[in-house]
């Protein structure tokens, strides 16, 4: 390791030097906090407001905080929440519109500098794909691309795995390798509590030269990456990747499609906490006079039957056919539209499912019995 | 920092609501109207057959429309509207002078080019005749360039016929054979009976150099797909236009999308090859 790159190390009590730094430079300052009995992403003024010493517990259908008996300032994974809210807003109004055809009040640019502060590795990657999606193609989301300006990362690589995470299985994490400012691992060490940084930009030269660092030690730089060695072979879920897409084009009419949808209740929740979902439909309010419309854009979940209607009906009538939809969406679809797959392993669909379905599980059940075709009853 | 902030801002020119007034309306049956829009002074719109417009009506909404007129008639672009939706419905109400808002021309088109030199056999099925007719159109604008042309289309009953005038003149036509059959008949109809794929018995098709452009009901199609693989046309010159809920018409709401495609941008027209492992299977 040549001496530029060799890694720095601040001390926990500097790491509030950066969110003020931020806060100076104009930034908001948008971080994990602790709400309703969730870490959620919202505005911070401090370190203070960080779910200190808190962590989480994530089975399938179950989310609990605990608390460490640590002062870790990211002894937790990933919430209900996910960066997307932010870039891509689950309402926004597009425009007002008057009866005479004028547009009245267009979408509203947004110029603030936004700092994600405690993004996880697969968050970043979930920011790339919507990169892809919303502005990689012919025509760029407007609201993405306005809010997607000046987005400064801070990025906390995950040394404990969450009970549903499976980031290594698809390659986002639980380091990340690049598309960062700056790359953070938390050290909890018996003489005291750092951050082992890596820099990945000009701005976050800048931002760290604001503190008090140091370069870190050998024993440190191996600390971290023995941590994140063993936190890979920890994950909480695994998915074999290869041969995937494979696997569930060829299996469109298999019946474990049925036995899922059995237990599935359409409540698009997993639709809502992922990361990378990006659908959304759009209504027209009026006013009482009608002399003006608004027009609004919010998120929306292919789990419904309106999602996909036209006139005579829906198109995915059935439960099947629509969580259909949205697995080979996020693990084989996704990699013919996009390149990627659009699945981060992240495991909050796992999580926030009500009944706990778990996405990995439903492609194992598949590979498991692989070519199986349900028998028609006519 | 992900490297993409510096997008450009740059809203092109058929994402931005515009506006063009009714200049003519024509009602096609019970509940389909074409509406025949004309730019405002000043603005250009041309098309290629096979695109859409995202219609919009002041406080009620948008939908996806197939561009149904001739191509080179540029002051009257035509809309087969049905009237089925909250915004298909009050499409249907607007008159002569009416202003509607548009979006548009999205889509990839029918292969007008690549089928140069051909015979073209065109399959519609009900409003399916719409996004075909500007290819008809076309054939006709420039027949030289085409082998033989065959219309087949097939509606429910007589009353469900769109383009009737159209379909009398064309029928006329000696460098054209347009066959035409309802499900059901009424005491005033002499043509044929049945579905449309029954027009495959009437017409002699030369696989070897045939392109079809197929439009209209999923499962007509699939009966149409049967129907021209028994005649030996080979996948790569079957062209289907596909339909699927829209909201954007440009690829970022997700709802049209039909396996790895987005219908909007993706397509409409698929050649079948494209999406064989897809079609047919059903809710997909």
């Amino acid at each position: 390791m040549s001496e530029k790159d060799r890694p720095l190390l601040i001390e926990a009590q500097d790491f509030n030097g950066l969110l003020l730094s931020l806060k100076r430079l104009g930034y908001a300052t948008y971080a994990p906090t602790v709400r309703d009995g969730a870490i959620v992403y919202d505005l911070v003024d401090s370190a203070d407001d960080l779910p200190i010493g808190i962590g989480d517990v994530q089975e399938p259908g179950s989310y609990r905080l605990r608390k460490r008996g640590d002062g870790s300032f990211f002894g937790f994974v990933v919430g209900p929440h996910s960066w997307k809210k932010f870039l891509h807003p689950p309402t926004v109004k597009l425009f007002t519109i008057n009866s005479n055809g004028k547009i009245v009040a267009n979408l509203e640019n947004s110029d603030q500098k936004l700092a994600f502060i405690g993004v996880r590795p697969c968050e970043l990657q979930a920011i790339k794909i919507l990169d892809k999606v919303l502005l990689g193609g012919e025509y760029l989301d407007i609201v993405y691309a306005s809010r997607r300006k000046d987005v400064f990362f801070v990025v906390v690589n995950c040394i404990e795995p969450g009970g549903n995470c499976f980031c290594a299985s698809v390659g986002t994490g639980p380091e990340a390798k690049d598309g960062f400012d700056l790359c953070l691992t938390e050290l909890l060490k018996p003489d005291g509590h750092y951050f082992l940084v890596r820099i990945g930009s000009e701005k976050g030269r800048e931002l760290i030269s604001s503190v008090h660092y140091r370069q870190a030690t050998d024993e440190e730089v191996e600390l971290a990456s023995r941590l994140l060695t063993l936190s890979s072979e920890h994950m909480g879920k695994k998915l074999e990747i290869k041969g995937m897409k494979e696997l569930l084009y060829r299996n469109l009419d298999h019946p474990h499609w049925d036995e899922v949808a059995k237990r599935c209740l359409t409540c698009g929740n997993c639709t809502m906490v992922c990361p990378t979902c990006f659908c959304t439909t759009v209504y027209e309010t009026t006013n009482l006079s009608l002399k003006y419309a608004e027009k609004w854009r919010s998120w929306d979940t292919c789990f419904s039957q309106e999602f996909s209607y036209i006139h005579g009906g829906p198109i995915r009538y059935s439960i099947s056919a629509r969580y259909r939809h949205w697995l080979m969406h996020k693990m084989a679809t996704w990699m013919d539209q996009f390149g990627t797959l659009g699945c981060v392993g992240c495991g909050r669909c796992i999580t926030w499912c009500p009944v706990g379905i778990d996405i990995t599980e439903e492609v194992k059940q598949i590979d498991k019995r692989d070519g199986e075709v349900k028998v028609k009853v006519e | 920092m992900v490297s993409s902030g510096q997008a450009q801002l740059v809203v092109k020119e058929e994402t931005a609501l515009r506006w063009m007034s009714v200049s003519k309306v024509v009602k096609e049956t019970v509940d389909t109207y074409t509406l025949y829009l004309k730019p405002r002074t000043g603005e250009r719109f041309s098309f290629k057959p096979g695109q859409f417009n995202m219609l919009y009506v002041f406080g009620v909404g948008e939908v996806p429309i197939s561009i149904s007129g001739d191509p080179k008639n540029l002051n009257h672009i035509a809309h087969t509207v049905r009237a089925v939706g909250a915004v298909t419905n009050s499409l249907t109400k607007l008159r002569e002078g009416a202003r509607v808002g548009f979006r548009g021309p999205f889509g990839n088109g029918w292969p007008i080019d690549e089928a140069v030199g051909n015979d073209v056999l065109i399959v519609a099925g009900g409003i399916g005749l719409a996004p075909l007719r500007p290819v008809i159109y076309h054939l006709i604008n420039n027949r030289q360039d085409y082998g033989k042309v065959f219309v087949l289309y097939g509606a429910r009953t007589p009353n469900d016929l769109l383009y009737k005038k159209e379909l009398k003149s064309w029928k006329g036509r000696m460098d054209m054979d347009v066959l035409v059959t309802v499900d059901k008949g009424d005491e005033t109809w002499k043509g044929n009976l049945g579905v449309v794929t029954m027009l495959f018995d009437y017409v002699k098709l030369n696989p070897d150099n045939t392109y079809a452009f197929v439009c209209g009901p999923e499962i007509m199609m699939r009966f149409t797909v049967i129907n021209l693989k028994n005649k030996g046309l080979p996948d790569e010159k079957i062209f289907l236009s596909m339909e699927r809920n829209m909201k954007c018409g440009i690829g970022v709401c997700g709802h049209c999308q039909f396996g790895p495609y987005f219908v909007c941008k993706d397509g409409p027209v698929f050649r079948l090859n494209q999406i064989k492992m897809f079609f047919g299977k059903r809710e997909v």
